[in-house]
């Protein structure tokens, strides 16, 4: 048994939760003066996931980049991997907003989009 | 010279949404006046996610948000000038404007709406000792360099601030490849949203460092240190708790100033507490036909905000150009005990909408407490409140049918709830 603290990002009030995980499952949350505490720490402690927005440096027309996001959210482990793929990626424009810019971003299933049009 | 009825002064979500409420009430002739080469404002480098979640019920990017008002703009052929600047703005709505397609002309409008959102404090307005080397920014200009010129201004970043951009950037730089050593914060508690607290700082295990500033810069063309050290309750730096942080890049996310160069010049009174123009419940301005909205007005935290507001300022503009004129009486309103301000500053109580949102700030965090209003000393109603934080704008919507004959004044307050 663990127990895990953390800070709920559901509203200004920041209560200080504690997690108790077993055998890789909540058990108990502890802390939370609302329901939403308690499904915020029983996802992050299990299987915590980001939306992740960067740039994608563009060839090919006037912008110098491009702005993206995963069209989901992708485990919190793969973070740092899909921004070095952003970081590393080139852009053909122009480039429309909501086209795919990398498909299956580091093997997690979800596409980068563009959230803006360039050209 | 040239005529419009309505001039919108820039094209950021304010402009926008004003400018879509007024067409829908009506007026043909709009022009909206921006000065960057797109039209967006300040959602165009915010491209985080966590925008229009009370609008559209979903997390948008900054572009995205932006976006859903710019296609309607275009949609309703609503015209736009970018790339051009205001240079004036006199009393009798006359506008001085230079750009590319226009020259330098004067256009005459019959109402116009100021919505030239807000700018960033400075490093020349903290009086932070050191040289003046390269590598300090203001958080939104590295905002701006990173995520639309493509350019990483520095490698080693030390944040001074933890207001949400300077939070947001703390993330962005590190997404880019940058170490960002600290967060320093000169309060004894971040301004910036809990969200941002967690998954800027520490999902990438970032120090913020309260009650705690930058005491002095080191190098001379380049940045190559800041000296940071704890502050005492009045802000002094307390002797012997200096530490030496090398880095290559300070940014400053030190707080947002509404621009109000143009209101300024053309005579509308503004407060001295929110920087912006002091406004009826109509978001009218202290010159008939100026109405105002967005972070021009007060400095907002949530973009759906801004959007509301501003669609209320385009509506009254389109009420004005039909005629309609503000009553002959006029209730104040205040904020006191915790309260730092409110806009509207005043409202209209024969021609108010059933119900006016009051928009204000408290100075200091509270827990347990409520607001509350009062008309000359009688307690309207409370609001309890759990939490109440500087960073969060609060909202109180003020009615009508509660509104005593005759009342002079409403006093908005805090009051601690014992416990």
């Amino acid at each position: 048994m663990t127990q895990r603290q953390l800070t709920c990002i559901g509203c200004p009030m920041g209560c200080q939760l504690t997690a108790t995980i077993e055998n890789g499952v909540v058990t108990a949350v502890t802390g939370n003066t609302c329901k939403r505490g308690d499904s915020y720490a029983r996802k992050e402690c299990v299987a915590p996931e980001r939306t992740v927005t960067g740039t994608v440096r563009c060839t090919g027309g006037g912008a110098p980049v491009v702005s993206v996001r995963t069209a989901g959210e992708v485990p919190k482990e793969k973070v740092f991997d899909v921004a070095h793929a952003l970081n590393t990626a080139l852009a053909h424009l122009p480039v429309a907003a909501g086209d795919v810019v990398i498909p299956d971003v580091c093997g997690t299933g979800v596409n980068v989009v563009a959230t803006k049009s360039a050209k | 010279m040239k005529q419009v009825q309505l001039a919108i002064i820039g094209g950021g979500p304010a402009g926008l949404a004003a400018a879509i409420a007024a067409r829908e009430k009506g007026v043909e002739d709009i022009l909206i006046i921006e000065r960057d080469k797109e039209l967006g404002g300040i959602l165009n480098q915010c491209i985080h996610a966590g925008f229009g979640l009370h609008t559209f019920g979903q997390e948008l990017t900054g572009p995205e948000y932006a976006q859903r008002f710019i296609d309607r703009v275009e949609e309703m052929h609503i015209p736009y000038l970018l790339r051009t600047m205001v240079l004036d703005l006199s009393g009798d709505r006359v506008l001085t404007v230079t750009g590319p397609e226009t020259g330098l002309i004067q256009i005459q409008a019959q109402a116009v709406i100021l919505a030239m959102g807000c700018r960033e404090r400075p490093r020349g307005a903290l009086n932070i000792p050191g040289y003046r080397p390269a590598g300090i920014y203001s958080a939104g200009t590295a905002q701006r360099l990173v995520n639309i010129e493509g350019f990483m201004p520095g490698k080693n970043v030390v944040i001074l601030g933890s207001g949400d951009i300077g939070l947001i950037m703390a993330r962005r730089m590190t997404l880019e490849g940058a170490k960002v050593h600290a967060v320093a914060e000169v309060l004894p508690y971040s301004g910036g949203l809990k969200r941002n607290i967690v998954q800027c700082l520490e999902d990438f295990d970032i120090p913020l460092y309260l009650s705690t500033t930058v005491v002095d810069i080191h190098g001379r063309e380049r940045l190559e240190a800041v000296t940071l050290a704890q502050v005492d309750e009045t802000r002094k730096p307390i002797p012997g708790t200096e530490r030496r942080i090398p880095c290559d890049t300070l940014l400053l996310s030190v707080g947002l100033l509404p621009e109000n160069e143009l209101s300024s010049a053309a005579g509308v009174h503004l407060s001295t507490v929110t920087g912006g123009p002091e406004v009826t419940d109509r978001l009218a301005t202290s010159i008939p036909g100026v109405f105002a909205c967005g972070n021009v007005l007060h400095v907002h935290d949530l973009v759906d905000f801004v959007s509301q507001e501003a669609r209320k300022a385009g509506e009254n503009a389109a009420l004005y150009l039909a005629g309609a004129r503000a009553g002959s009486r006029s209730v104040a309103l205040e904020g006191k005990n915790g309260v730092r301000y409110t806009v509207p500053q005043s409202i209209d109580p024969e021609n108010m909408d059933d119900t006016v949102t009051v928009r204000f700030r408290v100075a200091q965090p509270y827990r347990d407490a409520a607001l509350c209003a009062y008309a000359d000393g009688t307690l309207l109603r409370r609001i309890p409140k759990r939490i109440l934080t500087p960073g969060e704008m609060e909202q109180f919507p003020l009615r009508k049918a509660e509104l005593p004959e005759g009342c002079q004044t409403i006093t908005f307050t805090v009051e601690e709830v014992a416990k």
